[in-house]
């Protein structure tokens, strides 16, 4: 299997704070990867780093074997690399169809003379958008809801969607940021479920999570961050017998991360 | 809880006092009268908002006007069509204005209501529109209006982009500096570019438009010219708002970041919305330089920008019909009450702050009325 996003020795400081030294990754096509570590190891920031939210200062990143460092956000969506958010942000009066659109709009061809003109081809080609953001909501469960408002969902609800938002650019590779965080096990399994089937669509899944189940349960392998250094990577019983990792999670103690 | 209900009631007794206060007329003696109307508002406010009957009818009311929009729009069409067969001159007078400031209202919209960027010298576009037609047309009669109305809008969004490339990569407060600089700057220039604008005098003896033998001449043809106009922009913006142009905005004022990481891209974006209200700005601009026939520095001041962002703010932020009828409220209530001329300001400065205080999102909060009342049917269902 080929890299599909790799990342050369990324650093980020913030005035001199140094939140990620140094990581070098890579993603392989077509596998779930997750990347773990205690709060403040700078799992997020690694996700911001590649996704140009906050530009690494130093090392490269490459999408597909092109380098995207530096890029914009929206540039680096626009070549296949989507993401969500920890702290949720939909588009809170918006309807969830209008949030998955959102996703579309880098397929959308309309130009502005023919939105304000409504020609056949505009009908056309929203139709085409909302299908397929209807399919999407479909596929994480909301098709119910397709007409409510984003703010009146609930929390589990409003991760689905994000899910749903980020699949809508039709992504190579999806970035998940704690996708089951505060969900209980009903959630928790039906999301697991959720990013095999991304997975079996061909889209590679990276993502950061806490809980242990869902990561031990699914990972192909897994990367551990801590203090902004990446202290050990490999297969999930490689890395839950791994001692720095232990160490990490409970400062020395002999129990294995459960949580 | 309470504490809070406590000083929603202080800042609605304070609001509806200052509003009833210049009608009392200095007589001390109906200060009790107005105390108890205050207070039996204020009863009925809470009623309507707690009663479950009341609240269901109002949604009801707004559904089905939602539901019923072409034939809602055809009736106020046909109304704002027949409206002058049935009125004064001046009422003529007063009625086009509200509308030039209606296409004004649904101009701003676009950048405050629908992308979330707030501009402060939004009057400045409309003077660049205004002087572009009185210039082309009266002080060097270079061309007639039908050719200076699209060059009026042209320049005024030109103005917008060559402004909106620097100051676009500012945020919220910064950004609504930049821009009430930016009307100051027109005045200014308009004001000592005496050979080009005629400098305080203004320009004078802008010609009505006239198409071929007709000329847009009686009041009450230009109200109905003005109206097709405002027809025209309310139709673009609409059509804008429910495509894939209006939702990015939306987005963008929901949430930059995540629209960004959705593949938005948000400075074109607001650069696309911010000349699309420079343009529309401009061309009620030129409506109003034929319109008055003489343009001064005057008409064009931080005043008016203030107040065309009252019209969006009162009508409803993001709302297409609710900046239409922020306009109209704003321009046709005062004059009927041109006795208290002296209160006017006082009183719009308290209906805003009412407006902020119990309906931040305005007096047409249509579309989220309807959809919250979907919402509850659902989770009844559910």
């Amino acid at each position: 299997m080929s890299d599909i996003l790799t990342t050369d020795n990324i650093s980020v400081a913030f005035g001199g704070v140094s939140a990620l030294s140094g990581v070098s990754v890579e993603v392989r096509e077509g596998e779930i990867l997750s990347i773990i570590g205690p709060n403040g190891a700078g799992k997020t920031t690694f996700f911001n780093a590649v996704t140009g939210t906050f530009p690494p200062s130093a090392g490269r990143v490459f999408l597909e074997g092109k380098e995207i460092t530096g890029k914009k956000p929206h540039e680096v969506a626009r070549l296949g690399l989507a993401r969500s958010f920890q702290n949720l942000k939909p588009f809170a009066e918006m309807t969830l169809l209008e949030n998955v659109l959102i996703g579309r709009e880098s397929h959308a061809v309309t130009g502005m003379l023919a939105t304000l003109l409504r020609t056949r081809a505009f009908a056309a080609d929203e139709e085409r958008q909302q299908q397929k953001a209807r399919e999407l909501l479909a596929f994480v469960g909301l098709e119910r809801r397709q007409e409510s408002l984003a703010r009146n969902l609930t929390y589990g609800e409003r991760k689905m969607l994000e899910i749903a938002r980020a699949l809508a650019l039709e992504p190579r590779v999806l970035l998940l940021d704690e996708p089951v965080a505060g969900m209980n096990p009903t959630e928790t399994g039906f999301v697991m479920e959720l990013v095999r089937k991304i997975r079996t669509q061909g889209i590679t899944v990276v993502m950061i999570e806490h809980d242990m189940r869902m990561v031990m349960g699914i990972s192909d392998r897994i990367y551990v961050l801590d203090h902004g250094e990446l202290i050990a990577s490999g297969l999930p019983h490689e890395v839950r017998a791994n001692h720095r990792v232990i160490e990490a999670y409970l400062g020395g103690g002999k129990h294995a991360p459960t949580h | 809880m309470s504490g809070r209900r406590l000083t929603h009631d202080l800042f609605f007794y304070l609001g509806m006092l200052l509003i009833f206060l210049p009608f009392m007329g200095g007589k001390v003696a109906y200060l009790p009268v107005v105390f108890a109307a205050v207070w039996g508002l204020g009863r009925f406010v809470r009623f309507a908002g707690e009663n479950r009957g009341i609240v269901r009818f109002r949604e009801g009311v707004v559904t089905a006007v939602a539901e019923r929009q072409r034939l809602a729009i055809a009736l106020i069409l046909a109304v704002a069509v027949g409206l002058p067969f049935v009125s004064s001159n001046y009422l003529i007078e007063v009625l086009t204005s509200a509308l030039l400031y209606a296409i004004l209202a649904s101009a701003l919209n676009i950048t405050v209501g629908l992308t979330g960027v707030l501009v402060l010298g939004f009057i400045g576009f409309y003077a660049v529109g205004a002087y572009t037609t009185g210039i082309l047309t009266a002080k060097f009669a270079l061309c007639n209006f039908w050719v200076a109305l699209p060059l009026s809008g042209l320049a005024a969004m030109l103005c917008g982009i060559l402004l909106g490339i620097p100051a676009l990569r500012l945020k919220g407060d910064y950004l609504a500096v930049v821009t009430l600089g930016f009307g100051e700057i027109v005045r200014i220039f308009l004001t000592n570019l005496d050979r080009l604008t005629g400098g305080p005098n203004g320009i004078l003896g802008i010609k009505r438009p006239s198409l071929g033998p007709f000329t847009i001449d009686q009041p009450r043809e230009f109200y109905w010219f003005a109206l097709a106009v405002l027809a025209l922009v309310v139709l673009a913006v609409a059509r804008l708002v429910n495509s894939r142009y209006g939702r990015a905005w939306i987005a963008i004022r929901e949430n930059e970041m995540a629209a960004a990481a959705l593949g938005i891209d948000v400075f074109r974006k607001h650069l696309l919305s911010f000349s699309l209200s420079a343009f529309f700005a401009g061309i009620a601009g030129s409506l109003f330089a034929v319109k008055q026939g003489f343009i001064s520095p005057d008409s064009f001041t931080f005043y008016e920008s203030v107040l065309v962002l009252c019209m969006v703010v009162l009508g409803g932020i993001g709302n297409v019909t609710g900046a239409v009828t922020g306009a109209f409220l704003l321009i046709v209530l005062p004059e009927f009450l041109r006795e208290f001329a002296m209160y006017r300001m006082l009183v719009f400065g308290a209906v805003m702050v009412a407006f902020m205080v119990f309906r931040p999102h305005g007096l047409l909060g249509s579309r989220l009325i309807a959809r919250e009342a979907v919402d509850r049917e659902d989770a009844g269902a559910a």
